[in-house]
């Protein structure tokens, strides 16, 4: 599909053309920047289905040029990104009328949906890091935009976070590329299966893997990497924190942490330092499980009840794919691994489906009521009855409650854990969708339900323009728990095909 | 209006130097296909010479000089002109391809996309830089005392 | 060998400057001098000894290929180099403005968003 350029070439362009254009036409950015995720979204849900194709930039062949790369897993994200990149911007056409210099918001979001674009169909891992750092940028100066005090704070904390594990990931490239003289990434992996991994990993190459697992493992928010996410995403505008906590820490975080640790190092029994990779990631996965569903509890803002919540259920999604990657490592059945990676990227695209109508419902509520403090809000599905209806149904499916998606997803994560011999630790997630289940019952017991008080008094529905995202997720939320077969079978399981066969990857990236 | 600046020593010579750095700027610009240079190292040149301007007369003549609001327009023309000359290639296949007129190696004007590229990255980084600097002059001297004499670890 | 190892003293010093000072701009130079250790790791594992710089001359011999020191980290480090600036300029306005909303540089007195 030669399209694939054009996912990178229009928000560029249009994250160029925003500010130019602003200055003669003061709705330019809102115009070009609905116009333009809507194209973007029109292309990558018709990308579904398609086979593996790959784009050779200027003609240069790999490895020694740049190539761009779809597979179903790149599907999955382009779609996550793509899809909600253009329901946030519908809903910022009016929640950002408070806001001013709306031109410069509406740049820097084309230009973190093109960071994100290009981290995904990059097949060169310098390349990635440069669009990873594009969609960093970008995301650092959005957190800020309300200039407030606490805001700035927050944006200092994870700017400087974050750019820490830049800095991480860009030692880590170095040291992959001295030991293998390649970039791009099929390359890479050869070198290592040949010459590198006979007998055991190259210890500089452990060293690289465990910096690429800090760096990618921050910008995902795994404890202990997560001390930036309880402030930068309440502080950031809805729009800006549904983007965050919906795409961003996937597709910057979880999704570089799979094409690294899965296509460029492996897992196989042949390389018995891959189970200690697969270790590590089950053991962050745990931590976050734990911890973000523990603090989580005792949040009476309701922004930052949906931050923590966000680093317990990216555990959740990590804890699959790291559970599927020690079965593999371990030489366990394939079978089983295949099941708890499914799980992990159906939770994946769950996550993003409901946090993100959730972070949007709460910037609603904020719209209409002026606050996020849960003690002064109660019985809005009184006055606000559609984003009332849409919250109620991302919360029973973020708790897993059947027959709503997060349900099965939770429930195969389980189920695959169980079935690779770690039962200490499903008995641990299981607790842990109890404790999020209460806390979602606090959300809608203190908010939804029960008496009007405080400043709900004078709320109104929120404008059709800002409904219409709410309905449509929670229209995804319901579509995918429901009708399961028909979503799963096209996105997800060329998804979870592209992430066991590492060896198609280099044959169809390398020819 | 109040004298802004620096004294009239530096001011002299500040407007004697520009113009050379200016010239060198667009050299090393230029040549950044046949010497070590190019696009961001040559833009960054020339934005010390506007930056050199504001140092030494004041922010108000800098920006008589070259307002804000021509170097934001040039600043996304520059960075349009790149993606374009990216986008010229698909006529030859793919993306970035180097489809322009390559003369002969090792004169000024060889190797296709490679010299555009080279000018319109210098025209974007040596506004932009322009801008950032003028951003971050904004604060007053009140901030700025302060900030010496602050006394932190 | 000593020279990774001096590199990987000049990153922990980095590390220690921006974990250990309080003042929010010591902090972002901490973070610069970790960022230029990098860049100076990339181009060290491009190096050769007895090597020339990779700049091909019209009059030269094609033995003189030989011995050019490998241009690839020099590119990446080029690319790194932008994105450290970019990086910086938003840190510093980021400073200026935490300045004029919270009038201290002190992170400890900045930190007030806890829980």
């Amino acid at each position: 599909m030669n399209l694939l350029p054009y996912y990178v070439a229009i928000p560029l362009g249009l994250a160029f053309l925003i500010p130019l254009l602003s200055k003669w036409w003061k709705r330019s950015g809102e115009v070009l920047a609905v116009g333009g995720t809507a194209i973007l979204a029109a292309m990558a849900l018709g990308a579904i289905g398609s086979p593996t194709v790959c784009y050779h930039m200027g003609g240069w062949r790999p490895p020694v040029g740049i190539a761009l790369m779809s597979d179903g897993l790149t599907v999955l994200l382009l779609i996550a990104v793509n899809v909600v990149g253009f329901l946030c911007v519908l809903f910022s056409l009016r929640y950002m009328r408070s806001y001013t210099a709306l031109e410069k918001y509406y740049a820097l979001f084309m230009l973190m949906i093109t960071g994100m674009n290009g981290v995904v169909i990059t097949a060169d891992v310098f390349n990635l890091f440069v669009f990873l750092e594009i969609a960093s940028i970008a995301s650092y100066a959005l957190v800020p935009f309300g200039i407030e005090a606490d805001e700035l704070e927050a944006g200092f904390k994870y700017l400087i976070l974050g750019s820490v594990a830049s800095t991480m990931v860009l030692f880590a490239i170095g040291t992959v590329y001295a030991v293998t003289g390649s970039l791009n990434i099929a390359d890479v992996a050869r070198e290592i299966a040949t010459k590198h991994a006979t007998g055991d990993l190259n210890p500089a190459l452990l060293l690289s893997a465990a910096f690429f697992l800090m760096g990618f493992g921050l910008k995902a928010a795994l404890v202990p990497f997560h001390a930036w996410l309880p402030d930068a995403h309440p502080s950031a505008p809805a729009p800006v924190s549904a983007m965050l906590s919906g795409v961003v820490i996937k597709s910057l975080g979880v999704y570089a942490m799979c094409r690294v640790f899965f296509h460029m190092f492996g897992f196989s029994p042949a390389v018995p330092s891959s189970v200690i990779i697969a270790n590590s990631m089950i053991a962050f996965a745990i931590a976050s499980i734990v911890f973000g569903g523990l603090l989580a509890v005792g949040q009476w803002d309701y922004k930052r009840l949906l931050a923590y919540s966000s680093i317990g259920q990216v555990g959740y999604v990590v804890l699959g794919i790291g559970v599927g990657a020690r079965v593999l490592a371990t030489g366990g059945q394939p079978a089983v691994a295949a099941l708890a990676i499914l799980g992990g990227l159906f939770h994946l695209i769950n996550h993003t489906a409901f946090k993100a109508l959730l972070f949007l419902s709460s910037g609603a509520i904020q719209h209409a009521t002026g606050t996020r403090d849960m003690k002064q809000l109660g019985g809005l599905r009184l006055r606000m009855p559609v984003t009332s209806t849409t919250t109620t149904l991302a919360a029973l499916s973020i708790a897993g409650i059947p027959p709503f998606s997060g349900f099965w997803s939770k429930l195969v994560i389980i189920i695959a854990t169980i079935k690779a011999g770690h039962p200490a630790i499903a008995s641990v997630a299981v607790a842990m969708a109890f404790v999020t289940l209460a806390y979602y019952v606090k959300v809608q017991r203190e908010i939804i339900f029960g008496a009007v008080r405080g400043a709900v008094e004078k709320a109104r529905e929120v404008p059709a323009l800002m409904c219409i995202p709410l309905v449509v997720l929670a229209i995804v939320c319901v579509g995918f728990g429901l009708l399961y077969p028909a979503v799963g079978s096209r996105i997800l399981e060329p998804a979870r095909d592209a992430l066991l066969d590492g060896a198609a990857y280099v044959r169809a990236v390398l020819g | 209006m109040k004298p802004t600046g620096m004294t009239v020593i530096v001011k002299t010579i500040t407007d004697f130097v520009v113009g050379f750095i200016v010239l060198f700027g667009a050299y090393i610009v230029l040549y950044g296909h046949i010497t070590p240079g190019g696009g961001f190292s040559g833009g960054v040149v020339i934005a010390c010479a506007f930056i050199l301007v504001m140092l030494g007369h004041g922010r108000d003549v800098a920006f008589e000089r070259l307002g804000e609001r021509t170097a934001s327009i040039l600043d996304s023309t520059g960075a349009l002109a790149f993606l374009v000359i990216a986008w010229l290639g698909v006529w030859g296949g793919y993306f970035f391809m180097n489809v322009l007129v390559k003369g002969t190696p090792f004169r000024l004007l060889s190797s296709g996309s490679i010299l555009a590229n080279n000018l319109a990255i210098g025209l974007k980084v040596s506004t932009s830089l322009f801008l950032v600097f003028s951003a971050l002059a904004v604060f007053r001297k009140r901030s700025f005392r302060a900030l010496l004499e602050d006394d932190l670890t | 060998m000593t020279v990774y190892f001096l590199c990987a003293v000049l990153i922990t010093m980095g590390l220690y400057c921006l974990v250990a000072k309080k003042h929010i701009v010591k902090k972002v130079i901490g973070l610069c001098i970790m960022e230029y250790a990098v860049n100076l790791y990339l181009i060290i594992i491009g190096y050769k000894r007895g090597g020339i710089a990779p700049v091909i001359d019209p009059k030269m011999r094609p033995e003189a290929l030989e011995r050019f020191v490998d241009p690839l980290p020099q590119a990446l480090v080029l690319t790194s180099i932008v994105i450290g600036l970019g990086v910086l300029s938003l840190m510093v306005s980021m400073c200026i403005r935490i300045y004029e909303k919270h009038g201290t540089f002190d992170m400890s007195q900045i930190s007030k968003l806890r829980g």
